[in-house]
């Protein structure tokens, strides 16, 4: 029960919802609600670990399960910027369609026994920091560095390039995009696309670092949808959808841990000595999910802010209004 | 080439046309669209399930006889699309009112668990007459639907909150709150399941009247489809013939018209989240008094809330059309059982709700094959 080995643990874990909401956002800003990151994380999973075990290479297991989860996410925009049917059945579809097609390939791999995992190791200079180096630097997987790397990108990307402008356009005003030429039908797939290998990502951030392996379904738990959620919370800002992930990580860890120690602040370990309790602390992260969507949503009701204006709707050439 | 052949070129060649539909297609086509749409999903399927390894069409011929092949198994059949039928019913009404209620799997759990509770708390002792337990049962489970249903509801209509996610998580805090109770409270030997319920707080089996009616031998089907039906009926009227129902589908189809007319949105979002929970709670209620006679998490949990919503998309959310829709889902998850990969199921049922999806394009928009020079 070492907080900073808690709050170490959490952040390696935080990393799978990271980059699933980093990807949502990206997808929620081009105007495209997928609710799909489950199904695509499953598969992210399951493709990352078997092909490892097939090449023993965990890096090409990585970048196949991001290329595959890309490759079912382009069924939902498919669906929803060509065929213009309604976003949220999609996305259920795209879970059960990912949770499916997982769950038939992945037969058997759970007994496939161990496989060489991305690597992890310490950040020098920067791991010398007290406490926080501690947390952040000190053996942590590669993925974990990613992460880092990747919130300050998505936010530069978003708010100060070219490709971030026209990205918020198409998500707020598509007709206007349009009229200045850009084309909103190909940049949604992109950046659908762009959601897709990041849910991926976050799947085999799973399976091949932060718990290694192949447990059907429970191999997400419901992480996808967490992330979903994430993204409310995060108003889609990719560094309020980074401190709600390790957040969240770290709650996970904490549910794993509190159980152990027999005594907890001087008093008797509840959690210890009657482990049915775990099955309320098991609760915990759902309910957590739904208290940040309160506190986000009402959030949004005071600042006027909300989701991106076009989210949720197909864009139509021709048609008047948005 | 020279420019007569050109033009011979472009009057052989054809192009696909796509225009937005003016009227409504006749009555008969979107029920082939959906079949049509079925069909591709099951090839789709088939192609999947050899690249697993398997051989698609014994799969298929196997579904089909493990499910309709005598009057046994046929019943069994009807067992499994009982608690889908009460899922999908619970879905359509959220969905008629765009309400995503994906929480019919927790309301369900959470129904079983209310119905248990009058067993096993016990409110009612074991020796009460079958006429007073069904009853109360069926009030407790769907009372614990409503109150699962009426937590996103009531936050939907204050806050905002996301009924997709919300219901999503209260799916997984009613497996745990259950969990809960079967492993430390209502455990029978340490085991993770309570006892046997007594047999007066079973509902009737068709095999119970089997000295009266010899076919009925060893025929599982059991009460809850006839609470099915009468709620399939109960709701195409709610739906079609009253007035609660005509502001459910005014929301449904244009909230800000409804607004305008006076219909408040916030308090029907509450009580159909809150019918939607009970009629799902009421199919947890069936499953856990009707198949399993006990409480237990694993034989719950087994997705028939995720199923409703395919069946209640198939059947366009009409209560008559959901009862034939969930017998033919019944078939697949009782014949999937037997089937290798043990995914398959689950993943056939993902291909058809994805080419449903797609297929509604033909309902909007024409296709035509016209002539390259036939106009402009």
């Amino acid at each position: 029960m070492d907080p900073i080995t808690i709050l170490q643990a959490g952040v390696a874990s935080g990393t799978v919802l990271l980059f699933a909401a980093l990807g949502e956002v990206l997808a929620e800003r081009s105007g495209v609600l997928n609710l799909g990151v489950e199904g695509m994380m499953l598969i992210g999973a399951m493709t990352a670990f078997s092909v490892t075990i097939k090449t023993g290479n965990p890096w090409i297991g990585v970048l196949v399960a991001m290329f595959v989860a890309g490759l079912l996410s382009q069924i939902h925009a498919f669906i929803v910027i060509t065929l213009q049917a309604d976003q949220v059945v999609s996305g259920l579809a795209l879970t059960f369609l990912g949770t499916g097609i997982s769950l038939v390939l992945g037969e058997g791999l759970s007994k496939a026994g161990t496989v060489s995992l991305m690597p992890n190791f310490s950040i020098p200079l920067l791991s010398q920091i007290p406490i926080l180096g501690r947390i952040f630097f000190t053996n942590q997987s590669v993925l974990v560095y990613i992460g880092y790397l990747l919130t300050p990108l998505a936010w530069y990307y978003i708010n100060r390039t070219r490709g971030g402008l026209h990205l918020r356009a198409i998500g707020e005003y598509p007709s206007a995009a349009d009229a200045l030429g850009i084309n909103v039908f190909r940049m949604r797939y992109l950046y659908v696309f762009v959601g897709g290998l990041l849910a991926g990502l976050g799947g085999a951030t799973i399976s091949l670092a932060v718990s290694p392996g192949w447990f059907s379904e429970l191999t997400t738990g419901g992480q996808g949808w967490i992330a979903v959620g994430l993204v409310i919370f995060a108003q889609w800002d990719p560094f309020r959808a980074a401190v709600g992930s390790y957040a969240f990580g770290a709650l996970r860890r904490l549910i794993l841990d509190i159980q152990g120690p027999t005594l907890l602040f001087g008093m008797k370990n509840a959690f210890y000595y009657n482990p049915y309790l775990g099955f309320f602390l098991q609760m915990l992260p759902y309910a957590f999910t739904v208290i940040v969507l309160v506190i986000g949503s009402r959030e949004a009701i005071r600042k006027r802010l909300g989701a991106p204006a076009a989210l949720g709707n197909p864009y139509i050439r021709g048609e008047r209004g948005k | 080439m020279t420019e007569s052949a050109l033009a011979k070129k472009q009057r052989m060649s054809y192009r696909i046309k796509i225009e937005p539909r003016l009227y409504e297609p006749p009555a008969w086509f979107p029920a082939t669209v959906s079949i049509g749409a079925i069909l591709l999903a099951l090839i789709l399927g088939g192609i999947l399930i050899l690249i697993a390894g398997g051989n698609p069409w014994a799969s298929y011929v196997h579904i089909a006889q493990a499910s309709f092949g005598d009057i046994g198994v046929l019943s069994d059949t009807i067992v499994k699309a009982t608690p889908i039928l009460l899922t999908a019913l619970a879905c359509s009404i959220a969905f008629r009112m765009k309400l995503w209620n994906i929480g019919a799997e927790g309301q369900f759990i959470m129904g079983a668990w209310g119905a248990s509770a009058v067993v096993l708390t016990p409110i009612l002792p074991p020796e009460t007459s079958r006429w007073l337990f069904i009853p109360v049962m069926v009030i407790a489970g769907m009372a614990m639907g409503a109150i699962w249903g009426f937590i996103p509801g009531y936050l939907k209509a204050k806050f905002n909150v996301n009924e997709i996610i919300s219901t999503l998580m209260l799916n997984y805090i009613a497996v745990s709150w259950v969990n809960f109770w079967v492993f430390a409270v209502w455990t029978e030997g340490g085991f993770q399941m309570s006892p046997k319920f007594p047999l007066t707080a079973w509902l009737p089996r068709l095999t119970d009247y089997g000295k009266i009616v010899p076919l009925f031998r060893g025929l599982t089907t059991h009460g809850g489809l006839v609470l099915g039906i009468l709620a399939a009926i109960a709701l195409w009227f709610i739906v079609y013939r009253s007035r609660w129902g005509y502001e459910i589908r005014l929301i449904g189809d244009n909230a800000r018209a409804a607004q305008y007319a006076g219909i408040s949105i916030t308090r029907n979002i509450v009580f159909v989240m809150m019918l939607s929970g009970a009629l799902a709670g009421l199919g947890g209620m069936s499953e856990v008094t009707g198949v399993i006679h006990r409480l237990q998490t694993t034989p719950l949990a087994a997705g028939y809330g995720f199923t409703g919503i395919i069946v209640a998309w198939l059947a366009k959310l009409n209560p008559i059309v959901i009862i034939l829709v969930s017998i033919l889902f019944g078939a697949l998850i009782l014949a999937g059982r037997e089937i290798q990969p043990s995914g398959v199921p689950k993943m056939i049922q993902g291909i058809i709700l994805v080419c449903l999806i797609a297929s509604d394009f033909l309902l909007r928009y024409r296709v035509r094959l016209v002539r390259a020079d036939a106009e402009e």
